[in-house]
């Protein structure tokens, strides 16, 4: 019976490897694991995978300082490869196989909409940490970056004053998908009810990618010749902003004449551009690499020690990424458990001070306090901070700008516990709003 | 400059009258120590202040403040201004104009300005400038003057006008004074009506804002006028801009030429359908920005000709990578469209995540050389130096594959095999290798499309993917197999997409492209120009 004993050697060894495999997963089990979703490569790693790399650092740091409820982190790394079905997909992979407290991850609205769905059947945590256009709430989901009153509006209203040029003309111009579209009615919305003429707004929408910028630049230039202070609000969409500036350079439309205030404009994307040509045009975000703060300064040393590379640049999505990591150790601190539940009645209420030296706060919309700033391009890559509002402006989850989210709000805590809650029917809507 | 003395102080007694001598007991350093304290308002005030002085010494430090240059030292707090000298900045003393040695960006601090602020100081130092003895620097000042209409430089302009001889700038002098007279609410009828006629010859996207401001704050005459004058500019400009978008449409012809035409090597006369195509065109602009690293390190001076070296060593690199994508894939897939076009797929996005492994997935910064920076005017028509060498750069490399293909042992061996494979055989053509070669050529050119689009687009792994579609239009619409279709074909829709795209968006524009192209192949299968006789399909 030589194939019976090759049998049972076999079972035994296939025994001794599970047993190994089981007893390495109570190991796993002594730490806590932190999901990563961000694309590695396809069309969005050029921004993904930068806030990948910062919360590896977060991991590190908290590990060094002793981990979590007496745990090691634990770093998951998946890749959805820009490719949206696929985040659903790796979201449920974290959530079910790898069982991890927490989830970093998305860039695109599209690839968050496509995970909404998971993480609420899984009841899982996501951290959010990209300027978005609003108009959402889930129980899930935490949005640390900026909601239009946190970004679009203030700027509108910036270059609307003395300092930023008395502009009464506008370019809306922007890649045509969900954020610029969505941010874009707001804005027009907002426009209009400041008194903007419905002739003096200009809504512009290019394809993802677009590279050839020469008659839009030069209808903008026309548009502009109008005898109105005129300025671009631009949601152009990261890549497609290298050569729009290098035409706007080269059809000399300087800020001094024509400002262009960019929403997907930050320190990364300019490391490709030699920004001479662009000094004065501006950004808007809650964070700079430039802002002077010790814990922006120590955040920064940290950061280009963890790249080994002394040139690394910062910007707002991964201080949007410090600031959701740091409230969810902090959560986790105070509920004393990894507990989705818990931990996301924990969080909201939770302070931690940001990298330009406020305290942020998680509100019960599941957006978060931050300041909003004003940066003027730099001949270095870098932004010249020449306004901020006076204090923290809490994010807005739905606009009330817009007809039909006018009456909405959102907040998880008791009693409302709702992500849409209609102040004026006095009822939650639910799904049925989506 | 011993003329220019007593008019400068004829200037400030002028300004100082207005601002009630104020100015007048303040000197040079004082005005500029105003300039580096207090906030942006108190800064305006303080360059106001400086343009009213009339000092000429204070033109320099002004500029110096809008390009951001001015400093105050930290040590000892003295005004300088920074130029870059490598690492370091070479300062001087802002108010004598004396070497002060170097120091890092770190010891100083920028005195800081906004976009209102560069405003203010281009039409200071426009009103400071305009008796320069140079004549370039008076033509800026004027132009600085009409874009601003500062309402103080109006002395100071009437004074340059009756002492310039060149009628050029002359006539910008006097441009310059007119927009300012329009932007002066109580300015007389006559003098309005008399500068709405010089604004409106002036006959420009500027002088049409003046002219409708004008039109919309004014009544009766001046109003007629103003209206009238806007739309005789209007008119001028419509026929200008006809003009303008045929540029554009050839500009982006040429690059979609570029793109296409090592296409139309591999798909139109081998028939195989490479999706890595655009990859080749990448790798070309990576082998751009690996020559630009080395130059920028090593040899500085050679930059201005860091296109013209990258130019064969891109051709090289993605040629030879061409040839080895032929050898260990392409070859055993011949006559096998479907497997070609899933493999060299696959192959692109290797090529791609390699590109990103190595170089990172942030944009590469590829920088322009100085002749192909700036633009020049013609009438009303801005073209600049960039564009114009793609062009021609198109053109060229056009022009040298129809001598190649026509004129060599090679493109003939190329045309025998792309005719009739088996009878080329059987003469004695290798046929396997004048395939690799053929590949390699395409592959090749395709590499310097990717130095010329390194000048316009991103460089980053994805810049191949944007134009591979394009590239396959091109070649379908222009017709397979022949070079002279897909010029055409690229002219075509280079200028169809940009008489679109005013009218109908981007989005829409290229969507209606695309209809276009789908109705003219349903119409006619090989495209504008079908290669007839004896191929054999």
């Amino acid at each position: 019976m030589k194939l019976g004993t090759l049998m049972r050697t076999g079972l035994v060894a296939a025994g001794l490897v599970a047993s190994a495999a089981t007893s390495a997963f109570a190991q796993a089990g002594d730490t806590i694991k932190v999901g990563i979703l961000h694309s590695l490569s396809g069309t969005m790693a050029i921004s993904e995978t930068t806030l990948k790399d910062v919360v590896l650092m977060m991991v590190e740091e908290q590990n060094k300082k002793g981990g979590l409820l007496g745990k090691k982190l634990e770093a998951v790394v998946v890749d959805p490869a820009s490719n949206w079905p696929l985040f659903a997909e790796k979201a449920r992979e974290l959530l079910q196989k790898e069982k991890v407290a927490v989830v970093f991850g998305c860039w695109t609205s599209v690839s968050r909409k496509s995970v909404l769905p998971v993480f609420e059947e899984l009841n899982g945590i996501l951290f959010y940490p990209v300027q978005y256009e609003g108009q959402e709430s889930q129980r899930n989901v935490f949005y640390t970056g900026a909601a239009p009153n946190q970004q679009a509006i203030p700027a509108v209203d910036y270059l609307m004053s003395k300092d930023g040029g008395d502009v009464k003309r506008w370019v809306l111009a922007g890649t045509d998908y969900v954020y610029p579209r969505t941010t874009n009615k707001i804005l027009e919305a907002y426009l209009l009810q400041k008194g903007v003429p419905k002739e003096d707004i200009m809504i512009n929408y290019t394809p993802f990618g677009h590279s050839d910028w020469q008659s839009i630049v030069a209808d903008i230039k026309k548009f502009g010749s109008a005898g109105k202070k005129t300025a671009v609000v631009s949601t152009i969409n990261g890549d497609a902003n290298v050569p729009f500036y290098k035409e706007l350079g080269n059809q000399g439309i300087k800020a001094k004449d024509i400002p262009v205030v960019a929403f997907s404009v930050g320190e990364e994307e300019l490391a490709g551009i030699d920004t001479k040509p662009l000094v004065g045009h501006l950004a808007a975000w809650n964070y700079f690499q430039s802002v002077k703060d010790p814990t922006n300064a120590e955040f920064i040393k940290t950061w280009q020690a963890f790249t080994k590379n002394p040139k690394r640049v910062t910007n707002d999505p991964m201080e949007a990424s410090v600031i959701g990591f740091r409230m969810w150790v902090e959560a986790v601190k105070k509920a004393g458990t990894i507990d989705p539940d818990k931990v996301i009645d924990a969080l909201v209420g939770i302070k931690v001070p940001n990298l330009t030296g406020g305290i942020s706060e998680m509100l019960p919309n599941h957006h978060i306090t931050k300041p909003v700033l004003i940066g003027e391009i730099e001949g270095n890559g870098q932004f010249d901070v020449v306004w901020k509002t006076p204090g923290l402006v809490p994010g807005a989850a739905w606009s009330p700008i817009l007809d039909d989210s006018k009456n909405l709000k959102a907040d998880w805590t008791k009693p409302v516990n709702c992500g849409n809650f209609d102040t004026v029917a006095n009822k939650c809507i639910g799904k049925a709003a989506k | 400059m011993h003329f220019l003395r007593p008019l400068s102080v004829l200037l400030s007694v002028l300004a100082s009258l207005a601002l009630a001598g104020t100015v007048l007991a303040a000197d040079l350093a004082t005005l500029v120590g105003n300039l580096t304290s207090g906030g942006l308002s108190e800064r305006e005030a303080a360059i106001t202040a400086l343009a009213a002085s009339g000092d000429e010494r204070a033109a320099p430090i002004l500029e110096a403040l809008g390009a951001g240059q001015l400093y105050t030292r930290t040590s000892d707090k003295l005004v300088v201004i920074g130029k870059t000298d490598g690492n370091r900045l070479a300062l001087t003393e802002a108010v004598s104009g004396k070497p002060a040695g170097s120091a890092v960006e770190a010891d100083l601090e920028r005195v800081r300005v906004n976009n209102r602020l560069r405003g203010t100081i281009e039409a200071a130092v426009g009103s400071l400038t305009l008796m320069s003895p140079n004549a370039r620097v008076r033509l800026n000042a004027a132009d600085a003057l009409f874009k601003r209409r500062d309402t103080s430089a109006l002395a100071a302009l009437d004074q340059a006008l009756a002492a310039e001889k060149d009628p050029r700038i002359k006539r910008a002098m006097s441009e310059a004074r007119a927009a300012i007279v329009l932007a002066t609410p109580d300015s007389p009828p006559a003098q309005k009506l008399a500068a709405i006629a010089v604004v409106r010859d002036r006959a420009d996207r500027d002088s049409l804002g003046i002219l409708k401001t004008v039109a919309a704050a004014s009544e009766g005459e001046v109003k007629t006028a103003a209206t009238a004058g806007a739309d005789s500019v209007e008119q001028t400009l419509a026929a200008w801009q006809m003009a303008q978008n045929v540029w554009y449409g050839i500009s982006l012809g040429s690059v979609l030429l570029l793109a296409a035409i090592g296409l139309a090597i591999t798909f139109g006369t081998m028939g195989v359908i490479n999706m890595a195509h655009g990859e080749m065109v990448m790798l070309g602009a990576y082998t751009t920005f690996v020559v630009q690293e080395v130059i920028r390190t090593s040899a500085p001076h050679l930059f201005d000709v860091s296109l013209v070296i990258a130019l064969p060593l891109a051709f090289l690199v993605s040629g030879a990578i061409g040839i080895l994508i032929e050898r260990t894939i392409i070859r055993f897939l011949y006559g096998r469209p479907l497997d070609t076009l899933l493999a060299t797929w696959g192959l692109s996005l290797v090529l791609q995540q390699a590109v990103r492994s190595i170089f990172g997935s942030s944009n590469r910064e590829v920088g322009a050389p100085s002749w192909m920076s700036g633009t020049f005017q013609l009438g009303q028509l801005n073209i600049t130096y960039g564009r114009l060498w793609i062009v021609v750069f198109a053109l060229v490399v056009f022009v040298a594959l129809i001598l190649l293909l026509r004129k060599t042992p090679l493109g003939l061996y190329m045309r025998a095999v792309t005719q009739n494979r088996p009878m080329a055989s059987a003469v004695g053509i290798r046929t396997p290798r004048v395939d690799a070669l053929t590949f390699g050529l395409g592959s090749g050119i395709a590499g310097l499309a990717g130095v010329a689009l390194s000048q316009i687009d991103n460089v980053s792994p994805n810049l191949g993917q944007g134009y591979i579609i394009d590239s396959f239009m091109v070649v379908v619409f222009g017709g397979v197999g022949n070079l002279f279709g897909t010029l055409i074909g690229a002219m075509t829709l280079g200028v169809v997409n940009k008489f679109l795209e005013p009218y109908a968006g981007a989005v829409l524009g290229k969507i209606l492209v695309l209809v276009f192209i789908i109705m003219f192949i349903q119409r006619r299968p090989r495209g504008l120009f079908a290669l007839k006789g004896r191929s054999v399909e």
